[in-house]
């Protein structure tokens, strides 16, 4: 049948868009030493273009996420209090996270070794969280949960989009492998708590104002209703949470470990 | 007679599984399979894929133990391939849950809609026509792959029926909810677009109907390699046919001969097309969405789409390989474009 696409998850720990494949999964940008595919150890060959592109890119993804945790910081020390804190940072976040597309259509022209699909999974779930969800439903952005997943994924991007920059540059700093290949474990979670209990606070209001949704009759025969389909999105987590926490869990021993690991299946 | 000695590894452990002497040289990996079976009864010939590297390609099992690269002791390689299940159940079952399922809510039956719309009959005409249309779609399916259809595989994954049938099954609900809802909307341009659309339906039901025909008469049944014990391969299909049923294809079909025309003028977009039966199927949806007016039915027949287009891309590169003079104008799926 169709491959089955998994609901968007959220990837919201520096594991999960990095650990989460090492080199194959990441729609990021860089091949990773020390993580290829192959056993033969081969760096993965770029050509020039490509590789001053995609160093450009990941730099200027660093500095954006680092600027939005400045900026997030910087409020909250002012003000002392998290309300108001997404309207303020909203113009940035929403810039460089859909600028994350791009990431799709490097793993399209193969300059970086990710499959389309898994970045596509995972840039289309952060994309989701930001336009259909914080965005277009005013009333949670000031909820505690926003600030929650807002804080693990923007360590998550600034240690991924550095770790990426980097391994261009073929200086790795083993500190930042390390923060790559550990912050997920306490990240991930906490971005998909965040994650959920924004989806959750914004159930009311989409039930009440119905939007996004389609009733009948109409012309084209098809009806939506976006308060459950937001129901099934938070119950995809369930099964998919748990898959791909452990496989970044595989992932961190094969590759700080360097155990071998016996996949199940070929 | 010279014999050979055949030892079998497991491709993963490297662990020995079996060891058969006296085999006799001209014999199959068919007939090494059932031997293997004897001593683990749990791996039935169909879940065998035995190779001659580890990580390499799986033996046919019409190959001959004394043509293949091995010395008069052979290694192979086992690999289980898991639960197997036949093509023919498969089809059965994927195909006769649409067919049952669309006629629940034709009838709506209770529970689907609001109790007052138990039983009742939508007063559109379409609706009925659908209905007709949907079902002699499914039926004829299920015909084809009792009496028309040859697999050269007889069987697929167990795991493949659950997604199979989760496709099938799940999409003729969607579709029949909305066609066979109370509320529903008929076509904008009412009966001119209803007779349009059944005409496209209807021809080309009739051309996936004749390119099935032609394929099968493509290659007489030929012996169907031996079943093994607990095999589940249904022995009166014929070995061969290139059809790739939807949703369950297997890469690598062997094929042998580049169909052509016939003297039926639905089998002459051959000239066009390596898949003509993924063309039309393509045309009968689309031709049930314009009748239907359902944007359900229109994605459903996208991804149907999609799929057959992968399907018939892969079936046009193995017809090129086969064969040096494999007519240009031919595209995959489309005329002329795709």
């Amino acid at each position: 049948g169709p491959p089955p696409t998994p609901l968007p998850l959220s990837s919201t720990s520096a594991g999960c868009t990095g650990t989460m494949a090492s080199s194959e999964e990441d729609g990021g940008g860089a091949s990773e030493p020390g993580e290829e595919k192959e056993a033969t150890g081969k760096r993965r060959r770029l050509g020039l273009l490509a590789t001053v592109w995609l160093t450009f890119y990941n730099i200027a993804m660093t500095a954006g996420w680092l600027v939005l945790a400045i900026a997030m910081v910087r409020f909250y020390m002012e003000k002392g209090t998290h309300k108001g804190l997404y309207k303020s940072i909203q113009k940035t976040l929403k810039f460089f996270q859909t600028f994350a597309l791009l990431e799709i259509v490097h793993c399209l022209i193969g300059i970086v070794p990710t499959s389309v699909i898994v970045a596509g999974v995972q840039v289309s779930s952060r994309i989701f969280m930001v336009w259909l969800i914080t965005h277009s439903i005013k009333p949670i952005q000031n909820e505690e949960s926003v600030v929650l997943f807002l804080v693990a994924w923007t360590v998550t991007e600034i240690t991924r989009y550095s770790f990426y920059t980097f391994s261009l540059l073929d200086h790795l700093p083993y500190f930042i492998k390390w923060a790559r290949y550990n912050f997920f474990i306490i990240l991930y979670p906490v971005g998909v708590v965040g994650e959920l209990l924004t989806i959750y606070a914004a159930l009311p209001y989409v039930k009440k104002t119905g939007m996004f949704s389609i009733r009948l009759p109409n012309k084209y025969n098809v009806s939506f209703d976006y308060y459950y389909f937001l129901l099934i999105t938070m119950a995809s987590y369930i099964p998919l949470f748990p898959q791909l926490y452990f496989h970044m869990l595989r992932q961190r021993r094969k590759v700080l470990h360097g155990e071998v690991i016996v996949e199940k299946d070929d | 007679m010279k014999h050979y000695e055949v030892e079998i590894l497991d491709a993963k452990t490297r662990e020995k599984l079996c060891f058969l002497d006296k085999v006799e040289p001209h014999a199959t990996i068919a007939e090494i399979k059932n031997l293997f079976t004897k001593t683990h009864p749990q791996w039935y010939p169909a879940r065998q894929s035995l190779r001659l590297d580890p990580k390499g390609k799986s033996l046919k099992d019409e190959d001959v133990l004394q043509k293949l690269p091995v010395g008069t002791t052979a290694t192979l390689y086992f690999r289980d391939l898991g639960a197997q299940i036949s093509w023919v159940t498969v089809f059965l079952t994927e195909y006769a849950g649409p067919l049952f399922i669309y006629l629940l809510f034709y009838f709506r039956v209770p529970f689907i809609y609001g109790h007052k719309y138990d039983f009742t009959s939508s007063r559109h005409t379409v609706v009925h026509l659908a209905c007709i249309c949907h079902s002699f779609h499914y039926v004829k399916r299920l015909l084809e792959t009792l009496f028309v259809h040859r697999f050269s595989h007889g069987t697929m994954p167990l795991r493949n029926i659950f997604k199979n049938c989760t496709y099938y099954w799940g999409f003729a609900a969607w579709m029949a909810y909305y066609i066979n809802h109370p509320l529903y909307t008929p076509p904008t341009y009412g009966a001119q677009q209803v007779k349009l659309a059944l005409a496209i339906f209807v021809i080309c039901q009739l051309g996936n109907f004749s390119i099935h025909m032609a394929l099968r008469d493509l290659r007489p049944a030929g012996e169907w390699p031996a079943p093994g014990k607990g095999g589940m391969v249904v022995g009166r299909l014929g070995k061969g046919g290139s059809h790739l049923p939807l949703l369950s294809c297997l890469p690598g079909s062997k094929t042998r001969k580049i169909p052509y025309p016939t003297k039926n003028p639905f089998t002459w977009l051959f000239l066009l097309v390596s898949c003509p039966n993924y063309t039309y199927e393509v045309g009968s949806w689309i031709g049930f969405a314009i009748m239907t007016q359902c944007l359900p039915v229109a994605l459903f027949s996208l991804v149907g789409f999609t799929q057959m287009t992968i399907w018939a891309k892969g079936k046009h590169r193995s017809y090129l390989k086969e064969f040096r003079d494999y007519p240009p104008l031919r595209m995959p799926i489309i005329p002329f474009l795709l």
